[in-house]
């Protein structure tokens, strides 16, 4: 059940008043909750900001600096709040910026709410001045969208444009709004959407699922967990445990799933896919039982198909029915909410543990730390590494920090050895892959979990695709910390272009500037490391720090990130080196 | 089992939307499957839209384009059927030259025995009208064609399934 707050409770307590659609738009947002949003304004939109304006301290509107990172940053809230997201832009490029953050929120099923302004209903299709069909061209990428041409028809809209948002498997949404709607005068009323008769957010748990899961489990003798991001989503995350902790089942997660269970559980046994831990891949084609909590078997989960846990039963725990059967066959699928469903499981469950079993996992753990921890975290030789810039942020932040991460070599060193010791602490573009993600989506992090430790993981690729939005970190004061990994490399490329092309290192090797003075030209501290022994103070001045703070690491320009399941390998044939 | 490919009547209920055809359509281009035919219509329930979409699959990837469809917000139900599971037709017009008629006799035997319809008659051409099975549609066309056709177009597929489906009980469960 949502909780609503009392600023909340006032707007939907609101008698009928006539007012213009953009003030509907602005009160709409204030009944659903909405106390920050990030965007930029132009032509369409701009009777809303007009609003914005009136409304200030009512509503905080954050201008990024360009409008996919007003999406990333509303990504970032949602993911770390749990809450929606709210992303706003003008017409046509305004509109069109959005996509790539909507097409991220869809593919890592994140809740936010897009409004655009479009231009006036009567020069619809005329190709009138920043006029793109942004209805049409988000289709695929939202979970629903919609365009209003009337103001009439603005609330009953917003209340259902959230309501799909956060309802069922979380997704984007869009809401395009032209311009003559949003000054149309009408009787304004806001009710909140509590149902869609087309559509069931979450399918119900079927008891008998529920039992022959629990039948499977309890008979398994070599039992895995992997669980994604629904345990998340579903806040499920004291009932894995429980689970987990009762039957003695080793559990692992996907990247998305990151930090559901604490990394220093007993029973957490790493992360799967391409670059996850070399035990669970290996043991995925050894369980007897694969008991997947939502999570959607995404390719780099897999590897190759028919050679994955082909042994196993599959048990599916999921919310989505169309995810059921998509890529790995199941032997039981529990359809609905994870919450629910394994709090139903657990009372079925037998109290066990599986104690040879999980000796096998630490044997292989074991082999991959003399082949590859170790030489990550405490390396021999003189250039820097990324996992040890990790170890230290570890230790001085104590693993309660959340880890927003971009994409690349970093992002996977990153997932892997950071300490996640509090859930929804692993922000990261796990689906969709979206370098420069990571500095907008830290705004939005850290705005909305302001108590928290917000640490943005960067490569030095990713981080000049969104590198303007220091602006909006310099304007609003957010005290994030940007670490960039410096390899001078697209590295995740470099690493594949070594291994797979001969080492052509076609457009990988990048020149950069001196990321310290930019970060300086926004008035940000700044400081640079390219020797071990400066390392551990300077993440632990950059922790320190009340305020925004840029730390660049030079690491080593070749080295690979390892364990890796060779793409259309099967996991079990993960290498080492 | 399952992954041999048949023709399956795909038949779709939604709420009557403008983006939907395009939300529909997608999931099909995305993985590169052609539509062989598509129809949208009003359904039995008032405020509600019938898509029957004709494609070529097989069931494995049938179950998994269902879901997709199925998951779309403003999609209430989506069924398939195979061409035993329903009565089917489609429709087809022929735009032919009014002497024909008159010249070639055969043509008058031809219209009667395929049960076409004559929709209208003029002194230039004359309209004629075919609904049943595509292999019956296909033959008349075959037939006339030796005559010269001005024009022709043809429906996509309407079906109707000999099993109940229980689209309005799920309605009414929500206004409950």
């Amino acid at each position: 059940m949502e909780i609503l707050t009392s600023k909340q409770k006032q707007y939907l307590e609101q008698p009928k008043e006539r007012i213009s659609g953009s003030e509907a738009i602005v009160r709409c947002l204030l009944a659903e909750g909405v106390e920050i949003l990030y965007g930029y304004p132009g032509g369409a939109i701009m009777p809303v900001y007009d609003e914005l304006y009136k409304y200030e301290g009512e509503i905080n509107h954050v201008l990024t600096r360009h409008e996919q990172c007003a999406a990333h940053a509303a990504q970032g809230y949602a993911r770390i709040s749990g809450k929606v997201g709210v992303a706003m832009a003008t017409s046509g490029p305004g509109a069109t910026n959005l996509i790539t953050g909507i097409a991220d929120a869809q593919i890592d099923s994140t809740p936010i709410v897009c409004i655009t302004g479009q231009v006036p209903s009567h020069l619809l299709g005329s190709d009138a001045f920043q006029e793109t069909d942004i209805v049409g061209i988000s289709t695929p990428v939202t979970k629903w969208n919609h365009q209003i041409t009337k103001a009439s028809q603005i609330p009953e809209i917003i209340a259902r444009a959230f309501y799909i948002a956060r309802s069922g498997r979380p997704g984007p949404v869009l809401v395009d709004i032209t311009k003559d709607a949003q000054f149309e005068e009408f009787d304004f009323q806001y009710k909140k959407c509590t149902g869609v008769r087309s559509y069931v957010p979450v399918p119900e748990t079927e008891e008998g699922s529920v039992a022959a899961a629990a039948a499977i489990i309890n008979a398994a003798k070599k039992p895995m967990i992997v669980w994604g991001q629904g345990v998340i989503l579903s806040k499920a995350e004291e009932v894995l445990k429980a689970v987990v902790e009762k039957t003695g089942i080793p559990a692992a997660w996907t990247i998305l799933g990151a930090s559901a269970i604490p990394t220093s559980h007993p029973l957490n046994i790493g992360m799967v896919g391409m670059h996850g831990n070399y035990a669970p891949n290996v043991l995925t084609n050894e369980c007897d039982v694969l008991i997947a909590i939502g999570m959607r078997f995404d390719d780099r989960v897999t590897g190759k198909l028919d050679e994955y846990a082909t042994q196993a039963k599959i048990i599916h725990f999921e919310i989505d029915p169309s995810e059921i059967d998509k890529n790995v066959k199941t032997d039981v699928a529990v359809l609905g909410d994870a919450k629910t469903s394994l709090t139903k499981l657990l009372t079925l469950l037998n109290t066990n543990s599986h104690p040879e079993w999980l000796q096998k996992f630490k044997d292989l753990y074991t082999i991959e730390y003399d082949k590859v921890i170790k030489n990550d975290l405490h390396p021999t030789t003189e250039g820097l590494t990324m996992g040890e810039v990790l170890k230290e942020i570890n230790i001085q932040t104590k693993g309660e920090a959340a880890i927003v991460s971009d994409v690349g070599q970093h992002q996977m060193i990153a997932c892997r050895y950071a300490d996640f010791n509090v859930s929804k602490s692993n922000i990261t573009s796990g689906g969709l892959g979206t370098m420069g993600f990571a500095l907008p989506a830290a705004i939005g992090a850290k705005m909305a979990a302001p108590d928290r430790e917000v640490v943005a993981i960067i490569g030095d690729g990713g981080y000049q695709m969104t590198i303007q939005e220091l602006g909006t970190i310099f304007q609003n004061k957010v005290p994030v910390k940007i670490v960039v990994l410096n390899n001078e490399f697209l590295g995740m490329v470099r690493q594949w272009q070594q291994l797979f092309f001969d080492k052509r290192y076609a457009s990988t090797e990048m020149v950069n500037p001196n990321f310290v003075a930019i970060a300086q030209g926004y008035y940000i501290e700044a400081q640079k490391v390219t020797k071990r022994e400066d390392l551990a103070l300077a993440v632990k001045e950059m922790i320190a720090s009340d305020e925004p703070y840029f730390l660049e690491v030079c690491v080593e320009k070749e080295n690979n990130v390892f364990p890796m399941v060779p793409s259309g390998a099967s996991v079990s044939d993960i290498r080492l080196e | 089992m399952g992954t041999e490919k048949q023709l399956y009547t795909i038949s779709i209920y939604t709420e009557n939307n403008i983006g939907l055809l395009n939300r529909i359509s997608a999931i099909f281009q995305r993985r590169h499957i052609n539509i062989e035919s598509i129809n949208t219509s009003v359904s039995e329930i008032e405020g509600v839209s019938r898509f029957t979409i004709l494609v070529n699959m097989d069931e494995d990837q049938i179950k998994k384009i269902l879901g997709q469809i199925e998951k779309q917000v403003e999609v209430i139900k989506a069924y398939y059927h195979t061409d035993d599971d329903t009565i089917y037709q489609e429709s087809c017009l022929f735009k032919i030259k009014s002497d024909l008629l008159f010249e070639e006799r055969q043509i008058q035997n031809i219209i009667k025995e395929s049960n076409a319809r004559i929709v209208t008659v003029n002194k230039e051409f004359f309209v004629l009208e075919k609904s049943g099975r595509r292999s019956e549609l296909e033959l008349l066309h075959r037939e006339l064609n030796a005559f010269g056709i001005m024009q022709f177009v043809r429906s996509g597929r309407i079906a109707i399934t000999k099993e109940k489906l229980k689209i309005t009980e799920m309605l009414n469960a929500f206004k409950n």
